[in-house]
């Protein structure tokens, strides 16, 4: 098998514009990670206990269960009640509510690392619970907790092929496609690799920089 | 609010015979007051008096109950029973139907305005500056105009010697420091009581007595009723109008400091001040 400059050439805008979905997919679901993390842990904190048993569970049987049984369930099964959406918006609920029960785990252990003191002299100042929260807890907690954030939007990113199950036009998507026509799999599969390569490694750069800063202003 | 007479509050020579001043009502009144943790009793069925602008030191071995009344009083904990009432009214209960209940979370956010307290650990918030650290309760919690809390945070910075250090982060400061900023916030909410839990217990020997000093100019200038838990015989001594001495979870023996030091009547009382005073 020897490269093809000339295939790899004619491929590798298809997959550019694929590379734009897998980011758009990644990010979208980050942030329904990040958002739905944090609910997830704060019903998990509530001493409401018809809040916290329910949600505890279901978020354990979601993180226990593979990402791609899930993407299927979406795809496959909600649309027998009724549920219909485009197969892009599936996908990234998928990724999303899975990943927010890892970020939930993060932000628990974030808000468990600020000291009781904290609470303490928020309640004794007379602060609502909404203010303490906001204002007193919440940046303290996040800062030691954004590098672990970031890998999973990395983990995220790294996650995306699965979206190609469910007909997503996705990078990887686009190279199946691309090579199963020409039946030369060689060079796209080889520039998804180095995309998604890139990709992670500027992520990764941009993650350190932001705690490098957060770093600084804890420091101060 | 009950407006105490002049006589009162002009008292600085309380009767020393009697654990309150006569005729005063009393700012602070425990009454049966219980609470443990799991098996371990903290609190057994407690009563204690504290009149308006009165200085109480809380002494004991550890474990005796005194920081937990503390906390009681700033409803960190809620006592497993009896009542407290602050300046005559109820903290824990309140009015309903011509009966007491449960107080709800409104009703302890009202009652909790009138305490301020300040802890062993400082527990500044370490992201704010000192100025913000003064400010952030009087602007968010009374509403106060942000300009006009700045200027009374800057007053307190002053009067505890922190001026130059308005624009500092916690972290940048010593121990003593921050705990006299932790002090300045407290004050900031304008509370009638204060709560002091053995707030010089961390500190390195060396910046216990600029904290001390702070105390002492507070419990001098200030109409404030004072209950500070404390390990510092001397300075409870020279600070205290009463001095409560706690053990298992009850007041064995109060009284003036010069009596209850000089000649403490219970044995337990003998036993612990001479452990104290001898280490």
């Amino acid at each position: 098998m020897i490269w093809d400059w000339d295939y790899a050439l004619e491929v590798l805008p298809k997959l550019l514009d694929a590379l734009i979905v897998t980011v758009q997919a990644a990010l979208v679901g980050f942030v329904i990670a990040l958002v739905l993390g944090m609910l997830i842990a704060l019903a998990r904190r509530s001493g409401r206990l018809w809040l916290s048993v329910p949600v505890g569970a279901l978020a354990e049987f979601i993180r226990s269960t593979p990402l791609l049984v899930q993407l299927y369930f979406l795809f496959f099964v909600l649309p027998g009640f009724g549920i219909q959406t485009s197969p892009f918006i599936t996908g990234v609920i998928g990724l999303g509510v899975h990943y927010a029960t890892y970020t939930a785990e993060v932000y628990r252990a974030g808000l468990d690392a600020v000291p009781r003191g904290q609470w303490e002299a928020a309640w004794a100042l007379d602060f609502s619970p909404l203010h303490t929260f906001r204002s007193i807890i919440l940046p303290q907690a996040l800062p030691p907790v954004v590098p672990v954030l970031g890998n999973y939007l990395i983990a995220i990113f790294k996650d995306t092929p699965l979206l190609s199950a469910i007909t997503v036009l996705e990078m990887m998507q686009v190279a199946k496609i691309e090579g199963s026509e020409t039946f030369q799999y060689l060079e796209p599969l080889t520039i998804v690799g180095l995309l998604f390569l890139i990709v992670s490694l500027i992520s990764a750069v941009l993650i350190g920089r932001l705690e490098n800063h957060l770093g600084v202003l804890r420091r101060i | 609010m009950s407006n105490p007479s002049p006589a009162q509050v002009a008292t600085p020579d309380l009767d020393m015979s009697r654990t309150m001043p006569s005729g005063a009502k009393p700012m602070i009144r425990f009454s049966g007051i219980c609470k443990a943790f799991g098996s371990l009793v903290v609190l057994d069925d407690l009563d204690l008096d504290i009149a308006p602008a009165e200085k109480v030191a809380l002494i004991g071995p550890s474990g005796s109950g005194k920081s937990t009344l503390l906390r009681v009083l700033m409803t960190l904990e809620r006592p497993d029973k009896g009542s407290i009432e602050i300046d005559g009214a109820p903290l824990w209960h309140m009015p309903k139907n011509g009966g007491l209940v449960p107080a709800d979370g409104r009703h302890l956010r009202e009652m909790r305005k009138n305490v301020g307290m300040v802890f062993q650990q400082f527990n500044l918030f370490p992201h704010m500056s000192v100025l913000r650290n003064v400010t952030e309760a009087p602007v968010h919690v009374l509403g106060i105009d942000k300009d006009e809390a700045d200027a009374r945070a800057r007053d307190l910075l002053d009067m505890v010697g922190l001026r130059d250090k308005v624009n500092h982060y916690p972290a940048q400061l010593s121990g003593g420091q921050q705990q006299r900023v932790a002090i300045a916030r407290a004050l900031a909410m304008r509370p009638r009581v204060m709560l002091f839990d053995e707030v010089t217990s961390a500190l390195d020997p060396e910046t216990v007595g600029e904290v001390l000093s702070v105390i002492r100019d507070l419990a001098h200038e200030h109409n404030l009723t004072m209950l500070m838990v404390t390990h510092q015989m001397g300075f409870a001594r020279e600070f205290a109008d009463r001095v409560c001495f706690f053990y298992q979870g009850r007041i064995l023996e109060q009284g003036p400091p010069d009596r209850l030091f000089n000649d403490p009547q219970n044995e337990r009382t003998q036993a612990f001040l001479r452990a104290v005073l001898e280490s």
